[in-house]
């Protein structure tokens, strides 16, 4: 064109400054007493469940044998010096890890190529959808059955509890990809796979981190029931033998450290999807 | 010359042959494009005009390579097409980037899969996003940017790739009427420089011929063609082209076309005043003859 100076003039037309000053003083104190309400409505329940375990107060709910948060709070400082502790938190954290980690690693690119391949889904989804309304707790039986040793079978139980929430929402992000997404891809010359691995694997990327966030909650939910029936370590098996032994403040503990555990887990996925789906955080500068 | 890095591109031509385009099967089966024939020397600029839902986006997929027709044959400088390729670029109606790419990672998306040089390539970026006005914006995501920036993205991602056909399917609807102008002004100079030929959708008139060399009519579903004239506006168009008696009456033999097939009879004087739009652009028209 005769002029090129004129394209310098497009330049930053909407271009729109963050939103400013949400964080103004008021707000600020505001926060400052949401905390405050927060910790003494924290202290106030452990309060108040001191005083119905001290007085064993038995009115539709027994307090008899519910440690007292005192008794309990000495049972932590013990479980966190014991040896044996750490042996049971890593074996579970183990078996979730591996269970985990096969259920991912199977899940997404299957759920990769049934959502882009009719005949693949049906040829593969068929049976899943047969298995897939059974609770991952009704195959423990079977497992313990199918594998020689209890490890194996309480893996596969944390490898079936993981696989479905990651392969359904795999298939429904692949689904639900802009198919001009995978035209413009294709007009610029890209191949079957490249567009696998740089348009349909982003593209269902948000999909599949929610889909790790609940398959990381239910592999939890099954590594501890499956422990209690057949395990040797483990969180799981530590809670269930507090009762059986009677060491009632133990059973608390083992309820706070699976809490942790969960926790610290699905923190743990947060910050894996974060790093996966990295644009997603700037749309809000918009 | 694919892979060289100057303007040097050869335009391309591009021939429809009875064209016919369906989807759907049996009773709900939709002709879109009905033995729909055109042609396009090398650098040609057509602006496709059609009543909304007439196969126009269709007409796009088929030379895209997105959809193969039922009958008749598309091609590109004598080549059949058969797949889509990079070099017939196609600019949607929405920007249609990576979500997840930059910038400049989604310019840079086409060359990848040619050899070139990463030194080349980034080269080459720089080089687009700077007539796109975008140099600053290269390390942004897609959805920090406005809408108008996006498409001048989705712009900059095909002409990269210097091909030697464009195809645009209603590029500018989505964007006010301030950004909209820029952006066709920003087109007609690619266009100028790069010379490759250009096929353009639209529903607007005004933009229509206000950047065509030439100008096609669709007919109602099943699109076929009702008619193709030339544009015989004086380049470079400015805003004096919008308002110049030429441009009136060019718009008001299409405003006729479109009106026909709407109403789906000839346009006839006593129906004048029934569409209030259609009447005041016939005013509009009117005293612009007046004027001159």
């Amino acid at each position: 064109m005769a002029n090129p100076t004129t394209t310098p003039t497009l330049l930053v037309d909407d271009f729109a400054p963050a939103e400013p000053s949400k964080w103004s003083v008021p707000a600020n104190l505001d926060a400052i007493r949401r905390i405050i309400t927060r910790l003494l409505a924290l202290a106030a329940f452990i309060a108040l469940w001191e005083l119905a375990s001290t007085n064993k107060i038995h009115f539709l709910i027994n307090f008899a044998h519910v440690p007292a948060p005192s008794v309990v709070a000495v049972s932590t400082t013990e479980f966190a010096q014991a040896p044996k502790s750490l042996r049971h938190i890593a074996n579970s954290a183990r078996r979730v890890a591996i269970g985990f980690g096969l259920a991912l690693l199977t899940a997404v690119p299957l759920g990769l190529l049934i959502g882009r391949s009719r005949l693949i889904e049906d040829v593969i989804m068929t049976p899943l959808e047969v298995l897939r309304p059974i609770p991952g707790v009704a195959w423990i039986p079977l497992a313990i059955l199918m594998f020689p040793t209890a490890e194996q079978s309480m893996i596969f139980i944390c490898f079936l509890g993981a696989i479905f929430p990651i392969l359904l929402s795999t298939i429904h992000g692949v689904e639900n990809l802009d198919r001009r997404l995978i035209y413009a891809a294709q007009s610029l010359g890209a191949g079957t796979w490249p567009i696998f691995r740089e348009v349909v694997l982003p593209g269902a990327m948000p999909s599949i981190v929610t889909g790790l966030t609940i398959g990381m909650g239910t592999c939890w939910f099954l590594v501890v029931t499956a422990e209690m029936i057949s395990g040797q370590f483990g969180i799981g098996y530590f809670t269930w033998e507090s009762y059986t032994m009677q060491k009632y403040p133990d059973i608390i503990v083992g309820m706070l450290v699976i809490g942790v555990l969960g926790m610290a887990s699905s923190a743990l996925i947060r910050f894996l999807g974060r790093r996966l789906t990295p644009w997603q955080q700037n749309q809000g500068t918009r | 010359m694919a892979t060289e890095s100057g303007h040097a591109m050869s335009p391309g031509a591009i021939a429809l042959e009875n064209v016919t385009l369906a989807f759907g099967e049996g009773r709900n089966a939709v002709t879109a494009l009905q033995s729909l024939s055109l042609t396009l020397r090398p650098g040609d600029f057509l602006s496709v005009l059609g009543p909304s839902g007439c196969g126009k986006s269709s007409l796009i997929n088929t030379i895209a390579g997105f959809q193969r027709p039922q009958a008749g044959e598309v091609r590109v400088d004598g080549e059949q097409v058969v797949r889509p390729g990079p070099d017939r670029g196609v600019v949607f109606q929405q920007p249609t980037l990576f979500p997840w790419k930059l910038v400049w990672q989604n310019v840079d998306f086409g060359l990848k899969f040619r050899n070139v040089r990463r030194a080349q390539r980034d080269q080459m970026v720089d080089e687009i996003l700077r007539k796109v006005g975008l140099s600053e914006f290269g390390r942004h995501y897609p959805a920090q940017l406005s809408g108008g920036m996006q498409q001048r993205v989705g712009l900059a991602r095909v002409l990269v790739n210097k091909p030697r056909v464009m195809l645009m399917d209603e590029p500018f609807s989505s964007l006010d009427a301030q950004t909209r102008l820029m952006m066709q002004e920003l087109l007609l100079e690619v266009w100028t420089e790069y010379g490759m030929t250009v096929l353009f959708v639209t529903h607007d008139i005004d933009e229509a011929i206000y950047l065509g060399s030439q100008v096609a009519v669709l007919t109602r579903r099943p699109g076929r063609l009702k008619a193709l004239f030339d544009v015989p506006l004086p380049r470079p168009r400015t805003i004096d082209t919008l308002v110049s008696k030429d441009f009136m009456k060019l718009k008001r033999t299409c405003m006729d076309l479109l009106r026909e097939e709407m109403l789906g009879a000839p346009a006839a004087t006593e129906r004048r005043g029934r569409d209030s739009n259609l009447a005041r652009d016939r005013l509009l028209v009117e005293s612009a003859d007046v004027a001159a």
